[in-house]
């Protein structure tokens, strides 16, 4: 427990620090404790996060605010030690914040928050809500002339059970919100499962679809750039089950 | 006469016309008055279905691009079915919108319960920060309706009504309008409920407050009027009480009464017309005299 005896600790970016790899990722989430019960959770995700900030989306600390920024909306905010990892990585915020992880005065909380954190994009935790933000972003970012920047949302596969989740993707189909994708984590943590696969429930509404491993990154990021003209694309990343 | 759903379709399709902020998000409901809005503005006029959880998800995506969001649906979908996209994806994101919603309380009895929502006031009271405009007549409505739309990236919740005044009253949002002054309490009317209070308290000698916004509520307003008899009535036409902490905060260094009316937390479970249910529910002239006389006797 930390003093609350000062204001909440800003997080920002140190200027001139090395580039952080994918092999040091480990290392920065292991300085972040308390949240045992979620960290399948939060490995779950870390190589898809990695590989979007690494070498997909077009948004860098110095780019956080631009309106022609490409969003990620992590909608899975429960376990976001991978997520803060990455951010931390990629000069986000600075890597001596991480320890304070889930303290009264720091900014990374156990679901992340958007009015304490540049670059996060949406507070989350609540299951369901990511993805209809998503949907009204690109249908803002449309509205406003910005065509080139993405749109981004990860959700987990239980998370996939929401019916929120099913009300966006039926409407982002049907209105070919093309600036649109989703990265579905399937850890097989969803109760029932999906009949058919996850991508087929995507595909039935008209979006582009592809499922891989959610472990190799190349597969990622063919997956994360393949071309759908005129379709929202969902990608889904199959990664080892949650109970294994 | 217009009715206040119509007066909204037309001024938001003027203002979109005019402001390039605004967007309108719709549910099926109400797409009509929005057709030729929707030939003008395809990106600006949205109809997601009958998907009200995404109807203010989206609301709240927009805004996070800089959009000013007007979603529009009856009331029970629009406040009550997303209720957690409400609190998380608008107060929680720290963005603003405009709700507007119809048929709040009673306004369609024959369609019963599922259709009722006099609840949603009071649920917004859970949340930080959310101004909260009832009028009682279409001209109200469209003066606050254009407020709401330029105010910056607030919060704001419009109750539209079939039931309405006879007249509308000029009103500014935000404060309490005196519209008769008397040295027996004060009775505090909310939108629609105007007409009935000053049939119920005439020739009671009581002052008459008229109430279109209720939040943030006017404590100054009401402070001012009760003189030294601070004995209030109000008159609400959703769940009765829901001012009733406002007013109790507004006078809270004197000794006070508030009597709180308005729509009865029991289900009426009849179909009929707005008439008979206002009598039901004791808010029509005749019940709301015999009740204030009583209190403030």
């Amino acid at each position: 427990m930390s003093a609350a005896s000062t204001a909440p600790a800003t997080a920002t970016a140190a200027p001139g620090r090395r580039p952080y790899g994918f092999t040091e990722l480990p290392s920065l989430m292991g300085l972040m404790t308390g949240d045992e019960k979620h960290g399948p959770a939060a490995t779950s995700t870390l190589d898809v996060l990695w590989v979007l900030y690494d070498r997909v989306l077009r948004v860098g600390p110095e780019t956080a605010d631009a309106p022609d920024r490409d969003r990620f909306l992590l909608s899975k905010g429960h376990g976001p030690m991978a997520y803060y990892a990455v951010l931390a990585a990629k000069g986000f915020l600075p890597v001596e914040v991480l320890p304070s992880f889930g303290g009264y005065d720091s900014p990374l909380g156990h679901h992340p928050d958007r009015l304490l954190l540049p670059g996060v994009e949406i507070a989350s935790g609540s299951l369901g809500h990511g993805l209809p933000l998503a949907v009204g972003t690109a249908l803002g970012l449309r509205a406003q002339g910005l065509t080139e920047p993405s749109v981004w949302v990860l959700v987990g596969d239980a998370e996939f059970d929401e019916g929120s989740n099913h009300e966006a993707l039926a409407y982002a189909g049907a209105a070919g919100l093309d600036r649109l994708h989703t990265v579905v984590i399937d850890n097989s943590s969803a109760t029932h499962g999906w009949s058919g696969g996850i991508a087929a429930r995507f595909a039935t509404e008209g979006w582009s679809t592809a499922t891989v491993d959610g472990r190799d990154h190349e597969a990622l990021h063919a997956a994360f750039t393949a071309p759908h003209p005129g379709r929202p694309h969902a990608v889904v990343a199959r990664v080892e089950p949650k109970n294994a | 006469m217009d009715t206040m759903r119509e007066r909204f379709a037309a001024v938001t399709t003027d203002l979109l016309d005019r402001d390039p902020r605004l967007a309108v998000v719709l549910a099926d409901i109400g797409v009509d008055g929005f057709r030729q809005a929707a030939d003008r503005h395809p990106d600006r006029v949205i109809n997601v279905g009958i998907r009200e959880q995404l109807l203010i998800g989206a609301a709240g995506g927009l805004a996070l691009t800089g959009l000013r969001p007007i979603a529009h649906t009856f009331a029970s979908f629009l406040v009550e079915r997303p209720w957690e996209q409400i609190k998380l994806d608008l107060v929680h994101q720290d963005v603003g919108a405009v709700l507007v919603s119809a048929a709040g309380s009673y306004d369609w009895p024959a369609g019963g319960r599922t259709h009722m929502a006099p609840g949603d006031v009071a649920l917004l009271d859970t949340l930080p920060g959310w101004t909260v405009h009832v009028p009682g007549h279409p001209d109200e409505a469209e003066t606050l309706l254009r407020h709401a739309a330029a105010d910056g990236d607030s919060r704001v919740y419009l109750r539209l009504s079939a039931h309405r005044n006879a007249a509308a009253r000029p009103v500014e949002p935000g404060r309490l309008l005196p519209v008769r002054t008397g040295a027996r309490g004060t009775v505090v009317a909310v939108g629609p409920m105007l007409d009935a209070v000053l049939e119920a308290t005439e020739g009671l000698d009581t002052t008459v407050l008229y109430a279109a916004t209720v939040r943030p509520f006017d404590a100054a307003g009401l402070r001012a009027a009760v003189g030294d008899r601070p004995d209030v009535v109000l008159v609400e036409p959703y769940l009765a009480g829901t001012s009733g902490a406002a007013a109790h905060d507004a006078l809270a260094d004197l000794p006070h009464r508030v009597l709180g009316l308005g729509v009865p937390r029991e289900e009426h479970r009849h179909y009929g017309s707005v008439p008979e249910h206002l009598a039901a529910y004791g808010l029509d002239a005749a019940g709301l005299r015999a009740r204030i006389a009583e209190f403030l006797r």
